[in-house]
């Protein structure tokens, strides 16, 4: 056999047996190219939670945690972002077994949550503001709205991707590379609720609890 | 998609990260790791708000004790929401978080241990502001 049929043999089969590997490697490798963006995500987050962390105490005269924090409206948040990361692991699963009702009732669930949290939170920022609590007040307030602002905004922009999923999915169906963009986006849903564990944890109860 | 699980086998490098395919090929057994997650995390969650409020617990303890409780509630969502296990079909994306993870302590810790030494070096603030007039 000659080199060249060799070669044209080797390319051929890749071509047709490996067709199915080539999505599953593709699948890999966008998930877990994601999933190291989501981690540097996270170390962006550290870095605006090393600056509150270094400025709890820097209040200027103005009020502290402890004055400010409303738990109800943080537990509610919290129940919120919990119970939507639920329902997004319930559209994937909805997704993967390609039943629709459950996609999409379990999507429209996940936004209706989302945008809950994010309603509470805009509401607490308006409280704050209107208080004269705004970021402007002192390095703490800084240092707070810059970092619960931060994943208000990631949140905002989940729920317009959550959005464009759902109209992706109406329109091209459970197509391969429909199911990858699917499989990024609930990975960066549930890294916002990991983030917000540690944000209700360590920013709102410890600083109730001081 | 059950197709796909099987031929996970083939693929270098082990699952995506949030990949249930393979190891909850049911329906049934891959709703059920997202129950027991929401339950898990319901309850760290609970309490977590509980001792932010009680006075049963020493009080200095509860900044760690809400630490810790959040550190378990994250390995709670990474388990049974993103699916990371310890399993060595997902080393590759464990290693990439503990990196992370790396970054992210020297990080806070560096700058919370700069920064204190820093403030406890310091001229106490009306000193500074009395230098400069």
């Amino acid at each position: 056999m000659s080199v060249a049929a060799l070669a044209e043999g080797t390319a051929g089969g890749r071509a047709t047996a490996g067709s199915h590997g080539h999505e599953d490697l593709k699948r890999l490798v966008v998930a877990y190219g994601f999933w190291i963006f989501l981690i540097s995500d996270i170390i962006m987050f550290a870095a605006f939670f090393a600056t509150y962390a270094v400025l709890t105490d820097s209040t200027a005269g103005g009020p502290a945690g402890r004055d400010l924090f409303q738990i109800h409206t943080v537990a509610i948040e919290t129940g919120c972002l919990l119970l939507s990361s639920f329902f997004c692991g319930l559209a994937m699963i909805g997704a993967r077994f390609r039943k629709s009702l459950v996609f999409h009732g379990a999507m429209a669930v996940t936004f209706a949550l989302g945008a809950t949290f994010l309603w509470l939170e805009v509401h607490e920022f308006a409280h704050l503001v209107g208080e004269g609590a705004g970021p402007t007040r002192s390095g703490f307030l800084s240092a707070f709205f810059a970092l619960i602002g931060c994943h208000g905004i990631h949140v905002t922009a989940g729920l317009l991707w959550l959005l464009t999923m759902m109209a992706q999915v109406i329109a091209k169906g459970y197509r391969v590379d429909i199911l990858r963009r699917l499989l990024c986006f609930s990975l960066f849903w549930h890294t916002l609720d990991i983030i917000w564990v540690a944000l209700f944890s360590l920013v709102y109860l410890v600083g109730v609890a001081r | 998609m059950s197709e796909l699980a099987a031929a996970d086998d083939d693929v270098p490098g082990g699952t995506a990260p949030g990949d249930e395919d393979s190891a909850y090929p049911t329906l049934g057994a891959a709703v059920r790791s997202y129950l027991i997650g929401l339950i898990l995390a319901t309850l760290l969650s609970g309490v977590s708000f509980y001792l932010a409020r009680s006075t049963l617990v020493w009080a200095p303890s509860i900044p760690i004790a809400l630490t810790v409780l959040a550190i378990a509630q994250m390995g709670v969502h990474l388990v049974f929401f993103l699916h990371i296990t310890a399993g060595s079909e997902s080393v590759n994306n464990l290693m990439a978080l503990a990196f992370g993870l790396l970054i992210v302590m020297l990080l806070v810790f560096g700058s919370l241990w700069i920064m204190t030494h820093l403030n406890h070096n310091m001229l106490p603030m009306d000193a500074i502001m009395r230098m400069q007039r």
